[in-house]
Protein backbone atom coordinates (compact mmCIF):
# COMPACT_ATOMS: atom_id res chain seq x y z
CA UNK A 1 0.00 0.00 0.00
CA UNK A 2 0.96 3.70 0.19
CA UNK A 3 3.80 5.03 2.88
CA UNK A 4 2.40 7.49 5.25
CA UNK A 5 3.94 9.35 8.08
CA UNK A 6 1.23 8.65 10.18
CA UNK A 7 1.23 4.55 10.25
CA UNK A 8 4.51 3.98 12.40
CA UNK A 9 2.26 2.73 15.57
CA UNK A 10 -1.15 2.48 15.67
CA UNK A 11 -1.18 5.40 18.69
CA UNK A 12 -0.80 7.73 15.92
CA UNK A 13 -3.70 9.32 14.40
CA UNK A 14 -3.54 10.52 10.74
CA UNK A 15 -5.18 14.26 10.15
CA UNK A 16 -7.73 12.48 8.21
CA UNK A 17 -8.91 10.68 11.35
CA UNK A 18 -7.81 7.02 10.78
CA UNK A 19 -5.21 4.51 12.54
CA UNK A 20 -3.17 3.09 9.44
CA UNK A 21 -2.29 0.44 11.87
CA UNK A 22 -5.35 -1.24 12.25
CA UNK A 23 -6.48 -0.84 8.23
CA UNK A 24 -3.19 -2.56 7.47
CA UNK A 25 -4.15 -5.20 10.18
CA UNK A 26 -7.22 -5.10 8.26
CA UNK A 27 -5.30 -5.90 4.94
CA UNK A 28 -3.74 -8.77 6.56
CA UNK A 29 -7.52 -10.77 6.74
CA UNK A 30 -7.75 -10.13 3.11
CA UNK A 31 -4.91 -11.80 2.50
CA UNK A 32 -5.22 -15.21 4.32
CA UNK A 33 -7.84 -17.78 2.27
CA UNK A 34 -11.19 -17.70 1.90
CA UNK A 35 -13.75 -18.58 5.11
CA UNK A 36 -17.41 -17.82 4.67
CA UNK A 37 -20.39 -18.15 7.19
CA UNK A 38 -24.07 -18.41 6.77
CA UNK A 39 -27.16 -18.78 9.09
CA UNK A 40 -30.58 -19.71 9.16
CA UNK A 41 -32.95 -19.51 12.06
CA UNK A 42 -31.79 -22.59 13.77
CA UNK A 43 -28.65 -23.53 12.15
CA UNK A 44 -25.24 -21.86 11.40
CA UNK A 45 -22.35 -23.21 8.79
CA UNK A 46 -18.77 -22.25 8.52
CA UNK A 47 -16.66 -23.03 5.37
CA UNK A 48 -13.25 -22.85 4.18
CA UNK A 49 -10.88 -22.93 1.37
CA UNK A 50 -8.16 -25.51 2.80
CA UNK A 51 -4.51 -23.73 1.96
CA UNK A 52 -1.48 -25.11 2.71
CA UNK A 53 1.75 -24.00 2.36
CA UNK A 54 3.35 -26.06 -0.17
CA UNK A 55 2.32 -29.74 -1.56
CA UNK A 56 4.39 -31.38 1.23
CA UNK A 57 2.44 -29.89 4.16
CA UNK A 58 -0.54 -30.91 5.77
CA UNK A 59 -3.27 -27.70 4.95
CA UNK A 60 -3.63 -24.66 7.96
CA UNK A 61 -7.17 -25.20 10.50
CA UNK A 62 -8.77 -22.05 9.95
CA UNK A 63 -12.45 -23.32 11.56
CA UNK A 64 -12.15 -23.93 15.42
CA UNK A 65 -14.79 -25.61 17.45
CA UNK A 66 -14.74 -23.00 20.42
CA UNK A 67 -18.07 -25.52 22.53
CA UNK A 68 -20.72 -27.35 21.74
CA UNK A 69 -22.93 -24.44 20.25
CA UNK A 70 -19.96 -21.77 19.46
CA UNK A 71 -17.36 -22.31 16.22
CA UNK A 72 -15.13 -19.82 14.29
CA UNK A 73 -14.09 -19.62 11.17
CA UNK A 74 -10.66 -17.20 10.44
CA UNK A 75 -8.50 -15.50 8.01
CA UNK A 76 -5.36 -14.06 8.43
CA UNK A 77 -2.59 -14.70 10.70
CA UNK A 78 -3.55 -18.05 11.70
CA UNK A 79 -1.37 -17.55 14.83
CA UNK A 80 -3.48 -14.87 15.92
CA UNK A 81 -6.17 -16.80 15.28
CA UNK A 82 -5.42 -19.60 17.12
CA UNK A 83 -4.61 -17.02 20.44
CA UNK A 84 -7.90 -15.75 19.80
CA UNK A 85 -9.49 -19.01 19.79
CA UNK A 86 -8.29 -20.28 23.08
CA UNK A 87 -9.36 -16.96 24.70
CA UNK A 88 -13.41 -17.81 23.51
CA UNK A 89 -13.04 -21.10 24.38
CA UNK A 90 -11.47 -19.91 28.15
CA UNK A 91 -14.50 -17.86 28.69
CA UNK A 92 -17.21 -20.27 27.03
CA UNK A 93 -16.28 -22.85 29.39
CA UNK A 94 -15.99 -20.71 32.49
CA UNK A 95 -19.43 -19.83 32.11
CA UNK A 96 -20.65 -23.12 31.48
CA UNK A 97 -19.00 -23.89 35.17
CA UNK A 98 -20.20 -20.73 37.23
CA UNK A 99 -23.94 -21.00 35.06
CA UNK A 100 -24.13 -24.08 34.27
CA UNK A 101 -25.21 -22.88 30.94
CA UNK A 102 -23.69 -22.24 27.35
CA UNK A 103 -22.57 -18.67 26.78
CA UNK A 104 -25.03 -16.79 24.68
CA UNK A 105 -22.73 -16.06 21.27
CA UNK A 106 -23.74 -12.56 21.48
CA UNK A 107 -22.40 -11.96 24.61
CA UNK A 108 -18.70 -13.88 23.56
CA UNK A 109 -18.28 -11.45 20.50
CA UNK A 110 -18.49 -8.85 22.43
CA UNK A 111 -15.81 -9.37 25.14
CA UNK A 112 -13.55 -10.66 21.70
CA UNK A 113 -13.85 -7.45 20.30
CA UNK A 114 -13.49 -5.43 23.27
CA UNK A 115 -10.24 -7.34 23.84
CA UNK A 116 -9.84 -6.62 19.72
CA UNK A 117 -10.14 -2.75 21.04
CA UNK A 118 -7.99 -2.48 23.52
CA UNK A 119 -5.17 -3.74 20.92
CA UNK A 120 -5.81 -0.48 19.02
CA UNK A 121 -5.08 1.99 21.94
CA UNK A 122 -1.60 0.91 23.53
CA UNK A 123 1.36 1.84 21.91
CA UNK A 124 3.37 -1.29 22.90
CA UNK A 125 0.87 -3.35 21.09
CA UNK A 126 -0.22 -4.43 17.89
CA UNK A 127 -4.16 -4.80 16.60
CA UNK A 128 -4.67 -8.62 16.06
CA UNK A 129 -3.73 -9.37 12.81
CA UNK A 130 -7.02 -11.95 11.92
CA UNK A 131 -10.96 -11.38 11.03
CA UNK A 132 -13.32 -14.13 12.27
CA UNK A 133 -16.81 -15.26 11.79
CA UNK A 134 -18.46 -16.63 15.20
CA UNK A 135 -21.27 -18.50 14.84
CA UNK A 136 -23.33 -19.31 17.36
CA UNK A 137 -26.68 -20.11 19.61
CA UNK A 138 -28.56 -18.30 22.00
CA UNK A 139 -31.81 -17.65 23.38
CA UNK A 140 -32.97 -16.45 20.20
CA UNK A 141 -32.02 -18.34 17.69
CA UNK A 142 -28.47 -18.83 15.33
CA UNK A 143 -26.30 -15.81 14.83
CA UNK A 144 -23.61 -15.28 12.53
CA UNK A 145 -20.77 -12.36 13.81
CA UNK A 146 -17.82 -11.27 11.87
CA UNK A 147 -15.23 -9.85 14.43
CA UNK A 148 -12.49 -7.42 12.62
CA UNK A 149 -8.87 -6.36 14.26
CA UNK A 150 -10.36 -3.04 14.76
CA UNK A 151 -12.90 -3.89 17.80
CA UNK A 152 -15.75 -3.66 15.44
CA UNK A 153 -18.19 -6.85 15.32
CA UNK A 154 -21.08 -6.61 12.69
CA UNK A 155 -23.48 -9.30 12.82
CA UNK A 156 -24.34 -10.99 9.06
CA UNK A 157 -27.14 -13.56 7.60
CA UNK A 158 -23.88 -14.36 5.61
CA UNK A 159 -20.82 -13.31 5.02
CA UNK A 160 -17.19 -14.18 3.33
CA UNK A 161 -13.59 -13.15 4.17
CA UNK A 162 -10.22 -13.58 3.17
CA UNK A 163 -8.65 -13.74 -0.65
CA UNK A 164 -11.39 -13.77 -3.36
CA UNK A 165 -14.35 -13.73 -0.87
CA UNK A 166 -15.81 -10.51 -3.23
CA UNK A 167 -17.05 -13.56 -5.51
CA UNK A 168 -18.46 -15.39 -2.61
CA UNK A 169 -19.90 -12.58 -1.77
CA UNK A 170 -21.73 -11.53 -4.89
CA UNK A 171 -22.86 -15.07 -4.78
CA UNK A 172 -24.89 -14.44 -1.11
CA UNK A 173 -26.00 -11.60 -1.76
CA UNK A 174 -28.51 -12.89 -4.77
CA UNK A 175 -29.04 -16.01 -2.19
CA UNK A 176 -28.97 -14.35 1.23
CA UNK A 177 -32.74 -13.60 1.75
CA UNK A 178 -34.03 -16.91 1.64
CA UNK A 179 -31.16 -17.97 4.00
CA UNK A 180 -32.85 -17.54 7.62
CA UNK A 181 -35.85 -19.90 6.28
CA UNK A 182 -33.72 -22.71 4.40
CA UNK A 183 -33.47 -25.82 5.68
CA UNK A 184 -30.04 -27.27 7.15
CA UNK A 185 -29.21 -28.92 3.65
CA UNK A 186 -29.64 -26.21 1.71
CA UNK A 187 -27.39 -24.10 3.86
CA UNK A 188 -24.87 -26.49 3.30
CA UNK A 189 -25.08 -26.31 -0.30
CA UNK A 190 -24.99 -22.80 -0.33
CA UNK A 191 -21.78 -22.71 1.53
CA UNK A 192 -20.05 -25.04 -0.65
CA UNK A 193 -21.63 -23.09 -3.80
CA UNK A 194 -20.06 -19.74 -2.07
CA UNK A 195 -16.42 -21.71 -1.79
CA UNK A 196 -16.71 -22.58 -5.47
CA UNK A 197 -16.67 -19.22 -5.89
CA UNK A 198 -13.94 -18.30 -4.29
CA UNK A 199 -11.92 -21.32 -6.42
CA UNK A 200 -12.04 -19.41 -9.76
CA UNK A 201 -11.39 -21.96 -12.13
CA UNK A 202 -9.86 -24.55 -9.60
CA UNK A 203 -12.12 -27.87 -9.56
CA UNK A 204 -14.31 -27.60 -6.79
CA UNK A 205 -13.06 -31.18 -4.50
CA UNK A 206 -14.08 -32.06 -0.89
CA UNK A 207 -10.09 -31.99 -0.38
CA UNK A 208 -10.07 -28.11 -0.74
CA UNK A 209 -12.48 -27.31 1.60
CA UNK A 210 -13.71 -27.60 4.94
CA UNK A 211 -17.12 -27.55 5.95
CA UNK A 212 -18.71 -27.56 10.10
CA UNK A 213 -22.73 -26.87 10.98
CA UNK A 214 -24.47 -26.14 14.42
CA UNK A 215 -27.71 -25.90 15.12
CA UNK A 216 -30.23 -25.96 17.67
CA UNK A 217 -30.68 -29.59 18.22
CA UNK A 218 -26.74 -30.46 16.59
CA UNK A 219 -23.67 -29.49 18.20
CA UNK A 220 -20.65 -27.97 16.32
CA UNK A 221 -19.16 -30.78 14.40
CA UNK A 222 -17.37 -31.17 10.87
CA UNK A 223 -19.00 -32.96 7.76
CA UNK A 224 -16.44 -35.22 7.03
CA UNK A 225 -15.11 -35.71 3.07
CA UNK A 226 -17.91 -38.21 1.69
CA UNK A 227 -20.36 -36.22 3.15
CA UNK A 228 -19.32 -33.26 1.32
CA UNK A 229 -18.41 -34.74 -1.94
CA UNK A 230 -22.09 -36.08 -2.05
CA UNK A 231 -23.13 -32.45 -1.88
CA UNK A 232 -20.56 -31.60 -4.32
CA UNK A 233 -21.88 -34.22 -6.94
CA UNK A 234 -25.52 -33.21 -6.60
CA UNK A 235 -24.73 -29.66 -8.59
CA UNK A 236 -21.17 -30.41 -10.28
CA UNK A 237 -20.97 -33.22 -13.41
CA UNK A 238 -17.88 -34.72 -13.62
CA UNK A 239 -15.09 -32.56 -15.66
CA UNK A 240 -14.91 -34.67 -18.79
CA UNK A 241 -18.87 -33.56 -19.51
CA UNK A 242 -18.50 -29.91 -19.84
CA UNK A 243 -19.47 -29.93 -22.91
CA UNK A 244 -22.38 -32.36 -23.12
CA UNK A 245 -24.25 -31.43 -20.15
CA UNK A 246 -23.70 -27.74 -20.73
CA UNK A 247 -24.98 -27.13 -17.74
CA UNK A 248 -22.63 -23.78 -17.00
CA UNK A 249 -19.44 -25.36 -15.03
CA UNK A 250 -17.74 -24.22 -18.02
CA UNK A 251 -18.93 -20.58 -17.55
CA UNK A 252 -17.67 -19.81 -13.88
CA UNK A 253 -13.91 -20.89 -15.05
CA UNK A 254 -14.47 -18.13 -18.03
CA UNK A 255 -15.81 -15.50 -15.91
CA UNK A 256 -13.09 -14.56 -13.13
CA UNK A 257 -13.32 -11.40 -11.13
CA UNK A 258 -15.79 -8.74 -10.84
CA UNK A 259 -15.80 -8.32 -15.15
CA UNK A 260 -18.28 -11.66 -14.85
CA UNK A 261 -20.76 -10.29 -12.37
CA UNK A 262 -23.35 -10.78 -15.04
CA UNK A 263 -22.16 -13.92 -16.41
CA UNK A 264 -21.74 -15.53 -13.18
CA UNK A 265 -25.46 -14.19 -12.53
CA UNK A 266 -26.76 -16.34 -15.58
CA UNK A 267 -23.98 -19.14 -14.63
CA UNK A 268 -25.58 -18.70 -11.12
CA UNK A 269 -28.94 -19.61 -12.44
CA UNK A 270 -28.04 -21.74 -14.51
CA UNK A 271 -26.46 -23.95 -11.65
CA UNK A 272 -29.47 -23.44 -9.58
CA UNK A 273 -31.47 -25.75 -11.84
CA UNK A 274 -29.83 -28.90 -11.70
CA UNK A 275 -29.96 -28.88 -7.68
CA UNK A 276 -33.49 -28.01 -7.78
CA UNK A 277 -34.15 -31.09 -10.30
CA UNK B 1 -13.42 -24.13 66.00
CA UNK B 2 -11.22 -23.96 68.92
CA UNK B 3 -7.68 -24.07 66.52
CA UNK B 4 -6.34 -21.10 64.41
CA UNK B 5 -5.24 -21.56 60.76
CA UNK B 6 -3.21 -19.08 59.20
CA UNK B 7 -4.45 -17.06 56.61
CA UNK B 8 -3.38 -15.15 53.82
CA UNK B 9 -4.91 -11.40 53.83
CA UNK B 10 -2.81 -10.00 50.88
CA UNK B 11 -0.32 -8.38 54.18
CA UNK B 12 1.26 -12.11 54.96
CA UNK B 13 -0.37 -14.20 57.38
CA UNK B 14 -1.95 -13.13 60.30
CA UNK B 15 -3.56 -14.88 62.99
CA UNK B 16 -6.26 -13.23 65.34
CA UNK B 17 -7.35 -10.34 62.86
CA UNK B 18 -8.20 -12.84 60.36
CA UNK B 19 -10.36 -15.10 62.36
CA UNK B 20 -12.34 -12.30 63.44
CA UNK B 21 -13.21 -11.79 59.85
CA UNK B 22 -14.31 -15.52 59.63
CA UNK B 23 -17.87 -16.41 60.03
CA UNK B 24 -17.77 -18.86 63.05
CA UNK B 25 -21.27 -19.03 64.31
CA UNK B 26 -24.99 -17.21 63.41
CA UNK B 27 -26.51 -15.03 65.18
CA UNK B 28 -29.75 -13.89 63.50
CA UNK B 29 -31.40 -16.71 61.84
CA UNK B 30 -34.75 -17.85 59.58
CA UNK B 31 -35.82 -20.89 60.67
CA UNK B 32 -37.16 -23.98 57.30
CA UNK B 33 -38.24 -22.91 54.12
CA UNK B 34 -40.26 -25.10 52.43
CA UNK B 35 -40.96 -25.03 48.63
CA UNK B 36 -42.70 -27.30 46.06
CA UNK B 37 -43.26 -27.47 42.01
CA UNK B 38 -47.28 -27.32 41.38
CA UNK B 39 -48.77 -27.29 37.76
CA UNK B 40 -47.47 -23.80 36.87
CA UNK B 41 -44.89 -23.15 38.68
CA UNK B 42 -43.16 -22.88 42.25
CA UNK B 43 -45.01 -22.46 45.26
CA UNK B 44 -42.87 -21.27 48.41
CA UNK B 45 -43.62 -20.51 52.08
CA UNK B 46 -41.35 -19.21 55.04
CA UNK B 47 -42.45 -17.22 58.41
CA UNK B 48 -40.98 -13.97 59.12
CA UNK B 49 -39.34 -14.93 62.30
CA UNK B 50 -35.63 -14.01 63.02
CA UNK B 51 -34.16 -15.28 66.17
CA UNK B 52 -31.39 -14.29 67.79
CA UNK B 53 -30.80 -17.32 69.76
CA UNK B 54 -33.35 -18.67 71.54
CA UNK B 55 -35.13 -15.60 71.70
CA UNK B 56 -37.84 -14.69 68.56
CA UNK B 57 -36.26 -11.20 68.63
CA UNK B 58 -37.60 -9.88 64.76
CA UNK B 59 -40.94 -10.82 63.69
CA UNK B 60 -40.95 -8.81 60.16
CA UNK B 61 -38.29 -10.63 58.08
CA UNK B 62 -39.04 -11.14 54.51
CA UNK B 63 -36.84 -14.42 53.70
CA UNK B 64 -37.93 -14.70 50.44
CA UNK B 65 -37.17 -12.51 47.31
CA UNK B 66 -37.63 -12.40 44.16
CA UNK B 67 -34.56 -12.93 41.64
CA UNK B 68 -35.05 -10.68 38.15
CA UNK B 69 -38.00 -11.78 36.26
CA UNK B 70 -37.76 -15.68 36.48
CA UNK B 71 -36.29 -16.86 40.02
CA UNK B 72 -37.50 -16.44 43.76
CA UNK B 73 -34.20 -17.12 46.61
CA UNK B 74 -35.79 -18.41 49.57
CA UNK B 75 -33.09 -18.25 52.94
CA UNK B 76 -32.76 -19.97 56.03
CA UNK B 77 -29.77 -19.11 58.83
CA UNK B 78 -28.03 -16.11 59.25
CA UNK B 79 -29.88 -13.65 57.76
CA UNK B 80 -27.03 -11.11 57.30
CA UNK B 81 -25.07 -13.74 55.38
CA UNK B 82 -28.79 -13.74 53.60
CA UNK B 83 -28.59 -10.01 52.45
CA UNK B 84 -25.12 -10.14 51.10
CA UNK B 85 -26.09 -13.23 48.79
CA UNK B 86 -29.11 -10.23 48.05
CA UNK B 87 -26.40 -8.17 47.08
CA UNK B 88 -24.40 -10.24 45.01
CA UNK B 89 -27.75 -11.01 43.01
CA UNK B 90 -28.63 -8.00 42.60
CA UNK B 91 -25.09 -6.90 40.86
CA UNK B 92 -25.41 -10.19 38.71
CA UNK B 93 -28.31 -9.33 37.89
CA UNK B 94 -28.06 -5.68 37.15
CA UNK B 95 -25.22 -6.55 34.70
CA UNK B 96 -27.23 -9.08 32.90
CA UNK B 97 -30.15 -6.53 32.30
CA UNK B 98 -27.42 -3.81 31.06
CA UNK B 99 -26.26 -6.58 28.31
CA UNK B 100 -30.09 -5.50 27.29
CA UNK B 101 -29.42 -8.77 24.33
CA UNK B 102 -32.30 -10.87 24.66
CA UNK B 103 -30.54 -12.99 26.82
CA UNK B 104 -31.26 -13.34 30.53
CA UNK B 105 -30.12 -16.02 33.53
CA UNK B 106 -32.86 -17.99 34.42
CA UNK B 107 -33.18 -20.17 37.58
CA UNK B 108 -30.79 -22.85 36.83
CA UNK B 109 -27.85 -19.90 36.10
CA UNK B 110 -28.76 -18.45 39.62
CA UNK B 111 -29.07 -21.94 41.51
CA UNK B 112 -25.44 -22.62 39.61
CA UNK B 113 -23.80 -19.22 40.66
CA UNK B 114 -24.90 -19.69 44.28
CA UNK B 115 -23.66 -22.98 44.15
CA UNK B 116 -20.04 -21.44 43.07
CA UNK B 117 -20.60 -19.00 45.45
CA UNK B 118 -21.56 -21.32 48.74
CA UNK B 119 -18.79 -23.73 48.22
CA UNK B 120 -15.87 -21.30 47.36
CA UNK B 121 -16.43 -19.80 50.65
CA UNK B 122 -17.00 -22.85 52.78
CA UNK B 123 -13.16 -23.65 50.90
CA UNK B 124 -11.88 -20.37 52.55
CA UNK B 125 -13.13 -21.46 55.62
CA UNK B 126 -15.93 -18.35 55.92
CA UNK B 127 -19.18 -19.72 55.31
CA UNK B 128 -22.29 -17.84 54.28
CA UNK B 129 -24.31 -19.61 57.00
CA UNK B 130 -27.75 -19.93 55.05
CA UNK B 131 -29.69 -22.50 53.68
CA UNK B 132 -30.82 -21.75 50.15
CA UNK B 133 -33.63 -22.36 48.14
CA UNK B 134 -33.74 -21.34 45.03
CA UNK B 135 -37.04 -21.79 42.52
CA UNK B 136 -37.88 -20.32 39.13
CA UNK B 137 -39.82 -20.48 36.20
CA UNK B 138 -38.46 -20.16 32.23
CA UNK B 139 -39.72 -20.76 29.10
CA UNK B 140 -41.88 -23.21 30.40
CA UNK B 141 -39.68 -24.81 33.05
CA UNK B 142 -39.74 -24.88 35.82
CA UNK B 143 -37.23 -25.38 38.40
CA UNK B 144 -36.33 -25.91 42.18
CA UNK B 145 -32.97 -26.49 43.88
CA UNK B 146 -31.06 -25.74 46.87
CA UNK B 147 -27.78 -24.83 48.32
CA UNK B 148 -26.59 -25.63 51.58
CA UNK B 149 -23.88 -23.38 53.56
CA UNK B 150 -21.42 -26.05 52.51
CA UNK B 151 -22.13 -25.95 49.16
CA UNK B 152 -24.37 -28.98 48.67
CA UNK B 153 -26.45 -28.61 45.97
CA UNK B 154 -29.18 -30.48 44.04
CA UNK B 155 -32.61 -30.50 42.21
CA UNK B 156 -36.01 -31.48 42.95
CA UNK B 157 -39.25 -31.93 43.04
CA UNK B 158 -39.70 -30.47 46.81
CA UNK B 159 -37.21 -29.25 49.30
CA UNK B 160 -37.07 -27.79 52.19
CA UNK B 161 -34.32 -26.42 54.90
CA UNK B 162 -33.68 -27.05 58.44
CA UNK B 163 -36.27 -28.56 60.11
CA UNK B 164 -38.29 -28.99 56.94
CA UNK B 165 -36.10 -31.57 56.32
CA UNK B 166 -37.14 -34.03 58.65
CA UNK B 167 -41.24 -32.66 59.35
CA UNK B 168 -42.04 -31.11 56.62
CA UNK B 169 -40.45 -33.47 53.57
CA UNK B 170 -42.09 -36.73 54.86
CA UNK B 171 -45.10 -35.33 54.42
CA UNK B 172 -44.43 -34.07 50.96
CA UNK B 173 -43.08 -37.10 49.78
CA UNK B 174 -46.25 -38.56 50.59
CA UNK B 175 -48.65 -36.32 49.59
CA UNK B 176 -46.79 -34.52 46.24
CA UNK B 177 -48.34 -34.76 42.68
CA UNK B 178 -47.13 -33.44 39.77
CA UNK B 179 -50.16 -31.78 38.89
CA UNK B 180 -50.98 -30.17 42.00
CA UNK B 181 -53.44 -26.94 41.30
CA UNK B 182 -52.72 -23.77 42.94
CA UNK B 183 -55.11 -24.43 46.16
CA UNK B 184 -53.89 -27.81 46.59
CA UNK B 185 -50.53 -26.80 46.59
CA UNK B 186 -50.92 -24.11 49.23
CA UNK B 187 -53.31 -26.18 51.52
CA UNK B 188 -49.92 -28.79 51.02
CA UNK B 189 -47.68 -26.00 52.28
CA UNK B 190 -49.84 -24.97 54.54
CA UNK B 191 -50.04 -28.48 56.51
CA UNK B 192 -46.30 -28.22 56.62
CA UNK B 193 -45.93 -25.13 57.56
CA UNK B 194 -48.61 -25.69 60.74
CA UNK B 195 -46.32 -29.03 61.78
CA UNK B 196 -43.60 -26.83 62.12
CA UNK B 197 -45.14 -23.97 64.30
CA UNK B 198 -46.14 -27.08 66.63
CA UNK B 199 -42.93 -28.13 66.70
CA UNK B 200 -40.27 -26.05 65.42
CA UNK B 201 -39.34 -23.70 68.65
CA UNK B 202 -37.82 -21.56 66.47
CA UNK B 203 -41.21 -20.50 64.29
CA UNK B 204 -43.60 -18.18 64.41
CA UNK B 205 -47.07 -17.91 63.08
CA UNK B 206 -46.52 -15.38 60.94
CA UNK B 207 -45.72 -16.60 57.29
CA UNK B 208 -45.63 -15.37 53.94
CA UNK B 209 -46.44 -18.32 50.59
CA UNK B 210 -44.68 -16.88 47.34
CA UNK B 211 -46.04 -18.07 43.71
CA UNK B 212 -43.62 -18.22 40.88
CA UNK B 213 -45.17 -19.15 37.49
CA UNK B 214 -44.42 -17.79 33.67
CA UNK B 215 -45.59 -14.27 34.05
CA UNK B 216 -43.58 -13.66 37.33
CA UNK B 217 -43.18 -14.17 41.20
CA UNK B 218 -46.28 -12.71 44.16
CA UNK B 219 -45.25 -13.09 47.34
CA UNK B 220 -48.40 -13.04 49.43
CA UNK B 221 -49.19 -10.43 52.53
CA UNK B 222 -48.01 -12.12 56.19
CA UNK B 223 -50.88 -14.17 57.55
CA UNK B 224 -51.32 -16.67 60.03
CA UNK B 225 -52.07 -20.46 60.43
CA UNK B 226 -55.27 -21.29 62.90
CA UNK B 227 -54.07 -23.64 65.75
CA UNK B 228 -55.60 -25.75 68.21
CA UNK B 229 -53.62 -26.25 71.32
CA UNK B 230 -56.20 -28.09 73.34
CA UNK B 231 -55.29 -31.36 72.25
CA UNK B 232 -55.03 -33.59 74.93
CA UNK B 233 -51.64 -34.72 75.19
CA UNK B 234 -51.18 -31.05 75.01
CA UNK B 235 -53.16 -30.34 78.27
CA UNK B 236 -51.99 -33.11 79.95
CA UNK B 237 -48.50 -33.92 78.87
CA UNK B 238 -47.58 -35.91 81.78
CA UNK B 239 -50.50 -38.40 81.68
CA UNK B 240 -49.27 -42.17 81.62
CA UNK B 241 -45.64 -40.78 82.65
CA UNK B 242 -46.54 -39.55 86.37
CA UNK B 243 -43.38 -37.53 87.13
CA UNK B 244 -42.13 -36.53 83.56
CA UNK B 245 -42.76 -33.26 82.13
Amino acid sequence: MFRNQYDTDVTTWSPTGRLFQVEYAMEAVKQGSAAIGLRSRSHVVLACVNKAQSELSSHQRKIFKVDDHIGVAIAGLTADGRVLSRYMRSESINHSFTYESPLPVGRLVVRLADKAQVCTQRSWKRPYGVGLLVGGLDESGAHLYYNCPSGNYFEYQAFAIGSRSQAAKTYLERRFESFQESSREDLIKDAIMAIRETLQGETLKSSICTVSVLGVDEPFHFLDQETIQKVIDTFEKVPEEEEDAGEGEAEPEAAPGAAGTGEQGGSGDQDVAPMEM
Amino acid sequence: MTFTIPIENGNGVKNAEADSQRTLYPYVTGTSVVAIKYKDGILMASDMGGSYGSTLRYKNIERMKAIGKHSLLGASGEISDFQEILRYLDELMLNDNMWDDGNSLGPKEVHNYLTRVMYNRRNKFNPLWNTLVLGGVKNGEKYLGMVSMIGVSFEDNHVATGFGNHLARPILRDEWREDLSFEEGVKLLEKCMRVLLYRDRSAINKLQIAKMTEEGVTVSEPYSLKTFWDFKAFTNPTVGAEGSW
